[in-house]
């Protein structure tokens, strides 16, 4: 677990948090601009001086600060990796020199991770001799990462390291953390505030709001809550976690199971195997509710679920309902009139028809 | 030219050399306190520093002189220290050299250190370097550039300065008569021959020194700008 209780005063912003972060896997904090999600990195780093207490349970307590007993470890003694949106390489040296420079600085039996699998991991054998300035942003950033993991960190924060790079190269380097996240057994902080990088990446989802937390929990959960500002705009909708359970060859689609046979959606076929695990994602405006199976429609995905619950949308003649599929949470956007005529209530049993799925990973 | 123009010559080559090392090793601390500083008398010390530069080097050298004279409390420290006194000496010199020269050093080395971003040196901390370690590892060698110009600004000034040295020092050939005493001898006595020679050395030295440092400058730029 990591843990931090940081509270931080400035003239126009208060920073006010208690955290409770799972050791494994990667903890995305997520929320608009200005809300403190940087300043919470910072803090966690040591580079931002805050009011409170840092700690690493697992493999034995780590206490980075703690105001009670007035212990704060400053940042070059924390074993942490920090990466930011501009990569900051020190311009003087090539790439090589970059990634031994925070290499050779810590102890000789806190190597966890070897150079050769770091290099490798990331794709950057080629570059090794290159100069900073002759990087693309995409080459610049996998670097950048890196050379924060060849010190084997114990916990990677990572602020928008994408948000610098365009489509394509944003494209490039995506691969790279999944594997990362896949691979390595290292807790990963994620600062972000687009969305789909998010529902890719992260497992866990911490969404703040003017410098406090105002939720926080599994992906699949979090997103799915109608209560939250992600509930709403076009991009409203939730992330689950499947395996490949079937494919079609000659229509070309594969079938997701979420929850076994509770909740089976077919997609276009992206070539993966059976058995491999997936992230989806359901937005709700592809989401439609029936209260008898269809016949005679163009939809091929329709599962049994239950109405858990029914919020409005944004537009006042929308309405946002959440049902279950056994474990599996969906959001469907319908219009109130819809919902008024269907009699729609907590606790129903309803067709939900799923138009489209996409596939993040 | 005369012998007492070459030990003129050595002697400016001494000061201007010892005085350059001097203010390297006390200027870049103080460079490096000014660009990182948030300290409300940043002003006041960037303003100190700069001093000399709207100073007449009279005042200077009148205020130094009265501090290191014997009754100056510089000048009393200096003797209890069995160092004797400082005005009139080639030690008087390289202190009030320093002073005077010590805007030329330290500007460009604070430009250089203000260059570099607080994220590059954020980044070798969180790459477990200390704070020395960051200074030296990743702050000193991206600031070479402002290094050199620092240094070359610093001894072609002290070559050329005059007033300050007149103060302190006097004219006491082979101890503290150096390039810029020797030509005002000389135009005193109407040997305007001599004080020519001379004068367009200066000149001449002057010139080189600029240009060179101009160039040098240039191509470390060019080179960079083309990598990218």
């Amino acid at each position: 677990m990591i843990e931090a209780r940081l509270l931080l005063a400035r003239r126009d912003f208060t920073l006010d948090v208690a955290l409770a972060l799972p050791e494994r896997g990667v903890t995305a904090l997520f929320g608009p601009s200005g809300c403190g999600k940087t300043t919470v990195l910072r803090a966690l780093a040591g580079l931002e001086r805050a009011e409170g207490r840092v700690s690493l349970s697992a493999r034995g307590d780590e206490v980075w600060q703690d105001d009670a007993t007035g212990r704060f470890v400053p940042t070059h003694r924390r074993a942490l990796g920090y990466v930011i949106q501009e990569a900051a390489l020190f311009p003087h040296l090539d790439v090589r020199r970059n990634l031994d420079y925070g290499r050779k600085r810590i102890v000789p039996g806190a190597h966890r991770i070897a150079l050769d699998q770091v290099v490798d991991l990331l794709g950057i054998g080629h570059l090794m001799a290159r100069r900073p300035d002759t990087l693309s942003g995409g080459e610049r950033q996998r670097v950048a990462i890196a050379r924060a993991l060849a010190t084997s960190p114990r916990l990677l924060l990572m602020d928008e390291p994408l948000a610098a790079l365009d489509a394509q190269r944003k494209a490039e380097v995506l691969p790279y953390l999944e594997r990362l996240h896949e691979e390595l057994r290292i807790p990963i902080v994620y600062v972000s505030h687009a969305l789909d990088e998010v529902a890719r990446l992260a497992d866990h989802l911490v969404l703040m709001e003017f410098g406090r937390v105002r939720a926080e929990g599994p992906l699949a959960e979090t997103p799915a809550r109608l209560d939250l500002p992600l509930a709403l705009g076009e991009q409203a909708g939730v992330v689950l976690d499947g395996v490949v359970g079937e494919r079609d060859p000659r229509w070309q689609l594969a079938r997701l199971d979420v929850d076994g046979e509770a909740c089976r959606l077919w997609a276009r076929d992206q070539g993966l195997a059976v058995g491999r695990r997936v992230r989806l994602r359901v937005l709700a405006r592809d989401v439609s509710l029936t209260r008898t199976p269809q016949t005679g429609t163009s939809i091929g995905n329709q599962v049994r679920c239950t109405i858990e619950a029914i919020a409005d949308d944004e537009h006042p003649a929308l309405a946002l309902v959440r049902v279950r599929a056994g474990n599996a949470p969906l959001v469907a956007r319908v219009t109130r009139r819809s919902a008024h005529a269907l009699e729609l209530a907590a606790g129903m049993a309803v067709w939900v028809q799923v138009k489209t799925v996409a596939l993040t990973e | 030219m005369s012998p007492a123009e070459w030990s003129a010559v050595r002697l400016t080559a001494q000061l201007a050399a010892v005085t350059t090392l001097a203010l390297l090793v006390i200027g870049t601390p103080i460079a490096w306190w000014l660009a990182r500083t948030r300290s409300r008398l940043k002003p006041v010390a960037a303003s100190l520093v700069a001093m000399p530069l709207v100073l007449p080097p009279s005042v200077l050298g009148f205020y130094l002189l009265l501090l290191m004279g014997p009754q100056g409390p510089v000048g009393q420290a200096t003797q209890a220290l069995g160092l004797g006194r400082l005005p009139f000496t080639f030690g008087g010199l390289v202190v009030g050299s320093v002073l005077y020269s010590m805007p030329f050093v330290v500007q460009p080395l604070q430009q250089a250190f203000e260059a570099i971003g607080e994220r590059t040196l954020e980044a070798a901390a969180t790459l477990r370097a200390s704070p020395w370690d960051r200074f030296f590892s990743v702050a000193l060698p991206l600031a070479r550039p402002g290094l050199v110009t620092a240094g070359v600004l610093g001894f072609a000034h002290t070559v050329g300065e005059f007033g300050v040295v007149l103060m302190i020092g006097g004219n006491i050939p082979d101890k503290t008569r150096v390039l810029s005493v020797a030509i005002y001898d000389h135009v005193e006595a109407s040997e305007f021959a001599d004080a020519h020679r001379l004068s367009a050395g200066m000149v001449a030295f002057a010139l080189v020194v600029l240009v060179t440092l101009y160039v040098v400058n240039r191509t470390a730029r060019d080179s960079a700008g083309a990598a990218r």
